[in-house]
């Protein structure tokens, strides 16, 4: 068989470090030993994106049990593309958020705010031939947490993907412009690069806004990119 | 050339989105292979179960090939497996998947790695995912393994299943332990 090209390596400022101890949950469950470096095979440039069973997806998250969800209606769009900035197809986008209150529909969520019985606060599509999605969903709200006294989270979208390869795999956070709260956040601040930090808040975009009906917010995804030269054969 | 999107932790509210349907039952009736079952528990570094992790599990069918575009080698696929599963810890740290062994796949060196399933974990703590790989007791192919072979022979049995005593069944057990003397080697690819 030939050899598809592995992925390229991350740079060490793009994603946390393990171990960030401003955010406590890390203390006891981030790794003490260095990851083991080892070269990609056919197990990790293969991957569970195309798998059949997740074609249905449910982008609109604004109507839920035979109401309207409450809060200011956003549409989030942007393109999942790779480091050459070529688009990534067919992967699966999972989201899932607090409603405008800043509260969970999750029954670990204690937070005093109410619940809505019409916004559960998930969601799920596909990526289309430009790489290209959208979510037309509620502002989440922020809310207070554990971490420190006084600690609130800023208001976030929960997100996930599948690229083409279980090398891609990418699980993250999106974020709104001018939130006072991220610099206060340690889940936020733990991106040690600040350029990679700011490409975790959304841009406002009033080309995606729905004239009438809801503010627009454009949030790209950049995936690991493909090296140059075949897997070492 | 675009910079990649910086991980984040999944929390502690993520089941609701990703774990409507949990797949930790991979095996259909016609699927071709042994049955076998992963039993194990995520555990942090204090050795407490890790009750709000999510196991991602991608493996080949048992013929050592991957459902997937750019696997194109002549081994047949099997149209009753897919090869993932999702599934979150228990309150006691506790998960389990029914599958079929995984059949051999090829590694860089053209040479065949063992039997493995590839493992991410994710949880509240873990600002980035991480890698293993669960490898299977007894297997003839563990001693050749490239993957196997670049992890500190004292660290290796940390990626290897073993099996359990249980009549008319091949279970095997895989503790994930987060961090600590015992820690999980995690892999960085």
């Amino acid at each position: 068989m030939k050899s598809p090209a592995p992925y390229r390596r991350i740079a060490n400022e793009v994603h946390p470090p393990h171990l960030y101890p401003d955010y406590k949950s890390s203390l006891a469950r981030a790794p003490s030993h260095a990851l083991v470096r080892v070269k990609q095979t056919l197990s990790e440039i293969t991957g569970p994106s195309r798998s059949r069973d997740w074609r249905d997806g449910d982008a609109d998250l604004t109507h839920a049990n035979g109401g309207e969800a409450l809060g200011e209606r956003i549409m989030v769009a942007g393109r999942v593309l790779d480091e050459d900035e070529r688009p990534v197809s067919g992967a699966l986008i999972e989201i899932w958020q607090a409603n405008a209150g800043g509260r969970y529909a999750h029954p670990s969520d204690q937070h005093g705010a109410p619940l809505d019985p019409h916004f559960t606060g998930i969601g799920r599509t596909v990526s289309d031939d430009r790489g290209a999605y959208q979510f037309m969903t509620i502002k989440p709200g922020a809310y207070p947490w554990g971490n420190h006294p006084n600690a609130w989270r800023p208001n976030h979208i929960h997100f996930s993907l599948f690229g083409a390869g279980l090398a891609t795999r990418l699980v993250t956070q999106m974020y709104f412009p001018g939130d006072p709260l991220l610099e206060l956040d340690p889940i936020f601040q733990s991106v040690p690069d600040e350029a990679a930090r700011s490409r975790l808040v959304a841009k406002f975009d009033i080309d995606v806004t729905q004239p009438n009906y809801a503010l627009g917010y454009r949030f790209d995804f950049v995936l690991r990119g493909r090296a140059a030269t075949p897997m070492e054969a | 050339m675009a910079l990649p999107t910086s991980s984040q932790t999944v929390g502690p509210f993520f089941s609701c989105g990703l774990l409507r349907n949990p797949l930790n039952d991979l095996v259909r009736p016609e699927t071709r292979g042994d049955r076998i079952t992963i039993v194990g528990r995520v555990l942090d570094g204090d050795g407490v179960p890790v009750p709000d992790a999510m196991i991602e599990i991608w493996q080949a069918n048992a013929d050592g090939r991957y459902r997937h575009p750019e696997d194109d080698q002549e081994a047949r696929l099997d149209p009753a497996f897919e090869g993932f599963g999702r599934v979150g810890t228990d309150a006691n740290g506790a998960f389990r998947f029914n599958t079929i062994k995984p059949g051999a796949v090829p590694g860089p060196d053209a040479k065949l790695q063992a039997p493995h399933i590839n493992v991410t974990v994710f949880a509240r703590g873990l600002l980035n995912h991480l890698s293993t790989r669960i490898y299977l007791s007894g297997e003839v192919l563990n001693a050749t393994d490239k993957w196997l072979q670049a992890v500190k022979e004292s660290r290796r049995r940390t990626l290897i299943a073993t099996p359990e005593n249980a009549p008319g069944a091949h279970v095997y057990h895989f503790d994930i332990v987060l961090q600590g003397k015992d820690e999980t080697v995690f892999f960085d690819f």
